[in-house]
This record gives C-alpha cells, structure tokens and sequence, in this order.
C-alpha cells in the first residue's frame, strides 16, 4: 500500500467519519467531516502502528490530524528522520 | 506511621500539610490524599458551599444530589475510560465460593494481593459531581436550555501528600444545558461570579486556560485541543510562602460530550450543548486555611462575616 492508500485505511478504520473515505479530497477538515478527537487520538495510534514510529511531543496537536495532506506531512516528517 | 517522613519533607506544602494535621482540621488515614475532616474544617466548607449556592441569585434551577458512586453504564457512556483510565475508582466486591473467600481472608492476613478474588460491580466512584446529572436529562430541553445546581463527592485516583491534591473531594457545580452560545455564555458568567465570591473571601484569583490530565501520550493531543480551543478555565489562587498557583474553581465547556451519549436534545432538536462551573469545596476551604490560618476564630472580621452573616 502506497503511504495514501494506508493513511486513508486507518481513516476508514478509525476516524469515525461521517461521509465514506473515498469521497475525502487532500485537504478536507477531517473534523468537520465528523472525526472526533478520541476518534483522533486513535487515528494517531494506528498510524504509528502502521508506520512503524511515534510521532514527536510537537506533533501531538490537533493540527497534524486536520486532513490527509497534514497527516502525510506528518508522516513525511517522522520517517524522514 | 508516616512521623520520621513527614518530618523530613521538605515539599513546598510540607509546612501546610503539618498545620493541617497538628492543629486537627484534617486526620490522616494512612492513605495519601484521604483525610478525615474536623468540625471546624466541616464548618467552613459548608459555609462555602452555602455560597456557592447563594451566587446562583436565586434562580429556579434543577437541584439534585447523588451518592457518590455512579452507574459503570454512565461512566463507559461519558468517555471517562477513554481519557481518564488512570484515575478511575471501580468498585469491586468478593462473588467466590467458600475456598474462596478463606484464600482471600488468608491473603488479607499475609497482605498478599487480592485482585484476582476480587469482581466488578456495576458501579464506579464518581468522578466529577456533574456526570450523574446528565443521563437524567435525556430528552427536550425547554426554551433557553436548562440551568442545574449538583453537589457531592468526588474520587480520582491520584495520591498526593499534597494537603490540595485530595483523591475524595466535593464539588458544587453550577451548570447548563442547551444551545452552543448558551453553553459559552454560562462558563463566561460563572468565571466572573466565581471569581467575586472568591475575591470577596480574600482569594485573590486569576484565571487561566488549563487542560484535564488526560491519560498517556494521546491524552496529551486531547489536552493540546482542550487548551488550544480554551474549553477549561481555572481560578488559581496562590498559595504556600511561595505563591504557587493553586485552582480553587474551574468550568469546562463540554461541547456536544455529554447531550450526545445521552440524547439531550435543545428545544430546536439540536444535540445540546453542556457547560459547567464548579467550585472546588474543599480546596476553596483549604486555600482560607492557608492564607488566612488554621484557627477559623482568628479569621479577619470581613471574611467571617460574609461565611456566617
């Protein structure tokens, strides 16, 4: 699976959403579509999981969270180093 | 038990907690965090809570009070277990046979551990005064939401020696139910009740964004969003020789957490929204002892006047 593909597998299995994954473009505020921040914080943890990493203090914010294009951002980020 | 220890701490509530114990406004139990408390202790905090009460003006209010122990339905229905695990008091009771129970009294008796013989009930402690009040507003909220007044006790597993970090506590919470404005509008008006009722003790406060220990590293992204969108508010008053600031009050917006669950519904149809103000009880009566001594009768004439008029 491609780094897309897994991130929005974690958001089909975790994120709660209130409209189906495939209808989600890059930038769509996955909490106005309907995530909520436990369903976050599980999105967080199986991203990790799927990743392989933890993501840093300064990443646990809302913000890495908001849509596909932050999270793979995020992603970028924590397995560039 | 605990003398040659108490005497050599030197925390900064060290000298606080040692006031507490030797001139008995609290009695120690052996265990961190639970105290037993004087009359004179017990005098004052039910002076607080009388204004506490008295700051709602009067106003025609749902006035509840429960036990302190809830429902394990409520709880597992709020969200507690997945943001405060940690801090949980579950309640536990003996179901074995008779070999059972003599290994558990043998294990009592050579304080062995005990949590295999031991089986959940359907209740917890409660943990915050307001979560047995909002399974019993499921439904329609009238026009303009709903104001309630709920007291009582509190447990959160977190021992401390800190006389201000107590695991069983009351709180007197003032909170609404209804529509998202209503709900922001409440915390706000609270804040600024809550601060002249602590100003007019001689409680100088300031208020301040503050976030709930939510539990491990994804609870730290709960607090981050808590803060970041300033959903909790505290009073802090400074205490000890050192001024730490020390909450004595606080209102968390809740947003959609409880009506959700609950099926508390505005009069639109909407999922209410819910916010509450809570004033700390106890730790508004420790923070007079603090400042203001441990002999209530040396009190300064204006604070004992607005306790007892």
């Amino acid at each position: 699976m491609s780094i897309d593909e897994t991130i929005r597998q974690v958001l089909a299995d975790h994120g709660r959403l209130a409209i189906p994954v495939e209808t989600l473009a890059d930038d769509t505020d996955l909490f106005g579509a309907g995530m909520t921040s436990h369903a976050s914080v599980n999105v967080m943890l199986a991203l990790e999981d799927a990743f392989d990493f933890e993501f840093t203090e300064s990443m646990l914010k809302k913000s890495t969270f908001e849509s596909i294009s932050s999270i793979r951002d995020g992603v970028a980020q924590m397995t560039e180093v | 038990m605990a003398g040659q220890d108490e005497a050599r701490e030197h925390e900064p509530w060290s000298a606080f907690r040692q006031a507490l114990l030797n001139d008995g406004m609290l009695v120690a139990t052996g265990v961190d965090g639970v105290y037993g408390r004087s009359s004179d202790y017990e005098a004052v905090a039910a002076a607080v809570d009388r204004l506490a009460v008295a700051a709602g003006g009067g106003q025609e209010v749902v006035s509840l009070r429960f036990p302190p122990v809830m429902p394990w339905e409520v709880f597992r229905a709020n969200g507690y277990l997945e943001s405060f695990p940690d801090q949980m008091g579950s309640i536990h009771t003996f179901r074995g046979d008779e070999r059972g129970h003599a290994e558990l009294v043998r294990r009592a008796e050579s304080d062995e551990d005990r949590s295999d013989l031991l089986a959940t009930t359907d209740l917890v402690l409660c943990p915050a005064v307001c979560h047995p009040l909002y399974p019993t507003q499921s439904g329609s909220l009238p026009e303009g939401g709903r104001l309630a007044e709920v007291t009582g006790w509190c447990f959160r597993h977190e021992p401390s020696r800190d006389p201000f970090r107590m695991q069983a506590f009351r709180q007197h919470d003032w909170v609404y139910l209804g529509s998202p404005e209503g709900a922001r509008e409440h915390r706000d008006r609270w804040l600024t009740i809550g601060a002249e009722v602590l100003t007019s003790l001689g409680l100088p406060v300031e208020q301040v964004v503050a976030n709930d220990p939510f539990f491990g590293r994804p609870g730290r992204m709960l607090a981050a969003n808590q803060r970041m969108e300033e959903l909790k508010y505290e009073l802090v008053t400074p205490v000890f020789e050192e001024g730490r600031p020390t909450a004595i009050s606080s209102s968390n917006c809740h947003l959609d957490h409880f009506g959700r669950p609950f099926a508390i519904t505005t009069a639109d149809g909407d999922v209410a929204h819910t916010s509450c103000f809570g004033f700390g009880i106890d730790r508004i009566t420790l923070a007079l002892m603090d400042r203001h001594g441990t002999d209530v009768l040396e009190w300064p004439a204006p604070i004992r006047s607005m306790l007892w008029p």
